[in-house]
């Protein structure tokens, strides 16, 4: 790691972008936004450099603005310079001469970027026939080099396929190989690994890293997660609030932070573990081979086709405890932790305190819905945005304890949001007012409100930023702690799961890979994709402690 | 910046203030979406179109000199014009020619101010009762004979000339076409406001259930919407005429009945993606009725959309309506909608362009209001700018 990084400096005299006192500002109807106030960035031919932040500091639209692409109610000021001319002040057309091919970017989100009715091939080669003047043969053939390039395996055969058919870090990597395409000078990738599963992530930073040495050109890297900049970056910008408070080397900033807030962004990995319940705890969940299939509708007529997505799974969790499940998206985890709930149809048996639950019927399950909820991990999706927070709360009230006054609802909608420490005067607000952070503790709230024995906490810390997510473990260890409440905690973050959880499950396609105590998976797994998930997670963790 | 408003300094209270703790009042969605669509001028401008319109349909009516269903047999097809009828020119000619209707000849004629003379001079006798001919007229009123000559031949009458205004010009039965245009407006209004809220009541409801409770109850329904659609609108207002009979509450009912069917696909695709939504999720997770999911989550976020989609169906049904009139299935004579004027004035083209022209500016202008409102909103009410 040191090494490469001091081989990259010697190549780092030479600025290939430069950005001076670039403001950012945007017109709302509740008066101006600033942004970016004032932020130096630059980055050297070769060189690596890592932008973090948390949300909302600024470090995404300083970029965006660097390339001319603010949404409409933005302003610049300041100077970008490229080649000796200032970016901020070019026509579209010659804009367009410079982005996209000298200055590539990729973004989180490798769903959304391709479209859906091309083939990559087609999608690779257009910008080189319409821009480039290629031919169709010549640019097909350029294509396929890329896809080598990125390391897609059978590239002949992928470059026929539709974005659909490839997985999510295949399509990061075609998004990787078009930004490559007109080899650019840089490259700025805009969270590239956060929606994927972490093992992916690993292979993707492996592919960057490996390209910028191969290709020589320099990487602004923005992320909110400090173990990937640890590992790749050899530059580092701290940005906090639409400024840069800390710049300096990789390891002066790990090693010696000046600023606490740098300080706070590096003590963000949650810490600690769950203290374990007593052995005569009673049990309260107890899962005997549950199944869950799903029929894919493949037509009116013919017989419908089965997924299945939860195969024989079986445990059993103690008043107090929290299971973990972990695996990587499709695992299947999330579909167990509904149907540990009753919302989709299983088979097999689920006993809460000892009652079969599996069959009952809506109406049947009603009275136990209060001791059982979920927390989701999307803080913007799970609150409806068209009630108050205080109508989101109580409406659980509203069907389990019928008999209370609307006045006595908002009371303790109140004291459910002081639970999570949030002010109550806030219950008269809507959701999109408020933070991730604040909108998960909202959730959060939500469930706490019907004093419930069990919890799923579906991915409830996965969209969230480093710090926030440390605040929010912490949250759910309190009241865990003073409610005595079950956990069943569903991530594929393994940090998270180890600072949360008392026994883990490791799931993959639906089947339990492997089980166990927190310690004993973390410190000894047996099975190798396991040893793998670790690994891939904890890269990073491990680059710190050496 | 996901955060625009932090949540701890509400922008819209100042600091400091004791009270700012009980009053935390929340911004909600509709909030934001009102203030962009104020701040959307072409909505807002056309927004004022709307309501000077609606507010001359209903004010202008009772305003008008002109009662809507009055005929002025001397008046019919005149152009629109500021200036008053009779015309100067007219006045004489006019006179003249109902004196000799009433079978008297005229010696000498005479108009001093508003007022015109004329002696008249018969073989026989004259009849008194000659001034009706000139009171019958819609040019003059208040005619009285006098200064009989002794053989009782000769006379002299005097009329007031009885001036009108005709801003709008008249229709081929001589009615005043500004006050029809005006209760035209009325009637379209209505239709189009009272049909469209049918449709979108039906329509929300039905497309709502349909998406939410979705598998084989989705199935049938849609279905039922399908065999609906097949039927013939005209064919379908004919028959609800024959049974019922001709009405004006039936209009909002046919039309009504069938406009529902869109809404009912829009919401329940729109319910379709909600129903998947993690709050959704929730709501189930907690143990709430299908109703109050419905109710409380479901439809509250199709509005948008239903909002958009009923400006857009207002102009729609005004046109419908225009159509049915125009078949004799709509509204009948003498009340009076915009499309029946426009069909009116389209075969009067030649020669009394204006009884095409008015209406249809306030046709088109209602229309164009309610598109550029209906666009408004949909950028106001659009979550992506979030």
């Amino acid at each position: 790691m040191t090494e490469a990084h001091s081989s990259n400096l010697q190549l780092s005299n030479e600025t290939v972008l430069e950005i001076k006192d670039l403001t950012v500002d945007f017109e709302t109807p509740t008066g101006p936004v600033h942004a970016v106030r004032g932020v130096d960035i630059h980055v050297a031919r070769g060189e690596t450099v890592a932008i973090v932040g948390e949300s909302g500091s600024g470090k995404s639209q300083a970029m965006m603005a660097a390339m001319g692409l603010l949404a409409s109610n933005g302003r610049t000021g300041g100077t970008v310079i490229y080649e000796d001319r200032n970016l901020l002040g070019l026509s579209i057309r010659q804009l367009n001469q410079v982005r996209g091919k000298k200055i590539t970017m990729i973004f989180q989100e490798p769903m959304t970027s391709l479209d859906p009715l091309y083939t990559i091939g087609r999608q690779l080669a257009e910008p080189m026939v319409v821009h480039g003047g290629l031919s169709w043969k010549a640019a097909h053939a350029k294509a396929l080099d890329l896809l080598k390039l990125v390391n897609i395996p059978e590239p002949e055969h992928k470059i026929k396929a539709y974005p659909h058919e490839m997985s999510g870090g295949q399509r990061q990597r075609v998004m990787i190989a078009m930004a490559l395409a007109n080899d650019p000078d840089v490259l700025i990738a805009d969270e590239p690994t956060t929606a994927l599963d972490v093992t992916t992530q690993a292979q993707i930073l492996v592919l960057l890293k490996e390209l910028q040495t191969r290709l020589g050109m320099a990487v602004i890297f923005i992320t909110h997660d400090l173990g990937i900049v640890r590992q790749i970056a050899d530059r580092v910008y701290v940005m906090k609030n639409g400024e840069v408070v800390e710049e300096g080397g990789t390891a002066q900033i790990f090693d010696t932070p000046s600023q606490p807030y740098t300080r706070m962004l590096l003590d963000a990995e949650p810490e600690g573990a769950k203290l374990p319940v007593k052995a005569d705890a009673q049990i309260l969940l107890e899962a005997q081979k549950i199944s869950v299939e799903f029929a894919l509708d493949t037509g009116f007529f013919s017989a419908p086709h089965l997924l299945r997505a939860v195969d024989d799974v079986s445990f059993s969790l103690r008043t107090g405890q929290t299971l973990g499940i972990v695996g990587e998206s499709g695992s299947g985890k999330s579909t167990l932790g509904r149907a540990l709930l009753n919302l989709l149809p299983s088979d097999g048996r689920v006993m809460l305190n000892g009652r079969q639950i599996v069959g009952l019927s809506r109406q049947e399950m009603r009275p136990l819905r209060k001791d059982l909820q979920l927390v989701f991990q999307d803080p913007f999706g799970s609150l409806s945005p068209r009630l108050t927070v205080g109508q989101i709360i109580s409406e659980g009230l509203k069907v389990h304890a019928t008999e209370l006054s609307g006045k006595d609802r908002d009371r303790r909608a109140a004291q459910a949001l002081e639970e999570v420490a949030l002010d109550p005067v806030m219950r008269n607000r809507y959701p999109h007012e408020f933070s991730g952070g604040q909108r998960q503790r909202i959730a959060i709230a939500r469930a706490m409100v019907l004093k419930p024995k069990l919890v799923v906490l579906d991915e409830p810390t996965s969209a969230l930023d480093r710090t926030v997510q440390k605040q929010i473990v912490d949250l759910l260890r309190k009241l865990q702690e003073e409610h005595g409440l079950t956990y069943v905690f569903i991530s594929h973050d393994l940090a998270v799961v180890r600072a949360m959880a008392d026994t883990v499950m490791v799931m993959r396609n639906g089947k339990v890979v492997e089980a166990g105590a927190t310690s004993h998976i973390f410190e000894a797994p047996q099975q190798d994709y396991t040893k793998e998930l670790i690994r891939a997670a904890f890269m990073t963790a491990t680059a710190r402690a050496s | 910046m996901s955060t625009i408003s932090s949540p701890q300094t509400p922008p819209d209270q100042p600091h400091g203030d004791p009270a700012v703790h009980q009053e935390v009042r929340g911004r909600s969605l509709w909030d934001d979406a009102r203030d962009r669509l104020l701040a959307n001028r072409a909505a807002m401008a056309s927004l004022c179109v709307l309501v000077l319109i609606t507010i001359i349909s209903i004010l202008g009516p009772m305003l008008s000199p002109h009662p809507f269903d009055k005929v002025y047999r001397d008046y019919v097809k005149v152009p629109a014009s500021l200036s008053a009828y009779p015309a100067e020119d007219e006045v004489e000619p006019a006179f003249r020619s109902l004196l000799k209707r009433a079978r008297v000849s005229i010696d000498s004629f005479e108009r001093t101010g508003n007022v015109v003379t004329a002696i008249v001079t018969s073989k026989r006798e004259i009849d008194p009762r000659i001034v009706r001919y000139a009171d019958r007229s819609d040019m003059f009123s208040g005619a009285t004979l006098g200064d009989f000559s002794e053989d009782g031949k000769s006379a002299v009458m005097q009329a007031d000339i009885a001036f009108v205004h005709f801003y709008f010009g008249t229709d081929s039965n001589g009615r005043d076409l500004m006050t029809r245009t005006f209760i035209a407006g009325r009637v379209s209004l209505t239709i189009g406001l009272l049909a469209t809220i049918v449709a979108i009541a039906i329509g929300v409801v039905y497309g709502a259930t349909s998406g939410y409770l979705g598998g084989r109850v989705d199935q049938s329904m849609m279905r039922v919407v399908d065999v609906l659609y097949s039927l013939p609108f005209i064919f379908f207002v004919i028959m609800l005429v024959v049974f019922f009979g001709r009405n004006f509450v039936l209009m909002f009912i046919a039309v009504g009945a069938v406009e529902w069917l869109d809404m009912a696909r829009i919401v329940r695709g729109q319910t379709l993606t909600i129903k998947r939504q993690e709050y959704v999720q929730a709501a189930e997770a907690m143990g709430v009725s299908d109703g109050g999911i419905l109710r409380r989550h479901v439809i509250p976020n199709t509005l948008g959309p239903v909002v958009v989609y009923m400006t857009l169906l207002v102009p729609k049904v005004i046109l419908l309506e225009s159509f049915l009139s125009f078949l004799g299935l709509g509204v009948q004579e003498p009340m009076t909608s915009w499309g029946v004027l426009i069909s009116e004035g389209a075969r009067n083209l030649q020669g009394a362009y204006w009884m095409l022209i008015f209406p249809s500016i306030f046709l088109t202008s209602t229309l164009f209001a309610l598109n550029f409102i209906g666009d408004g909103l949909r950028d106001a009410l659009d979550p992506k700018d979030r």
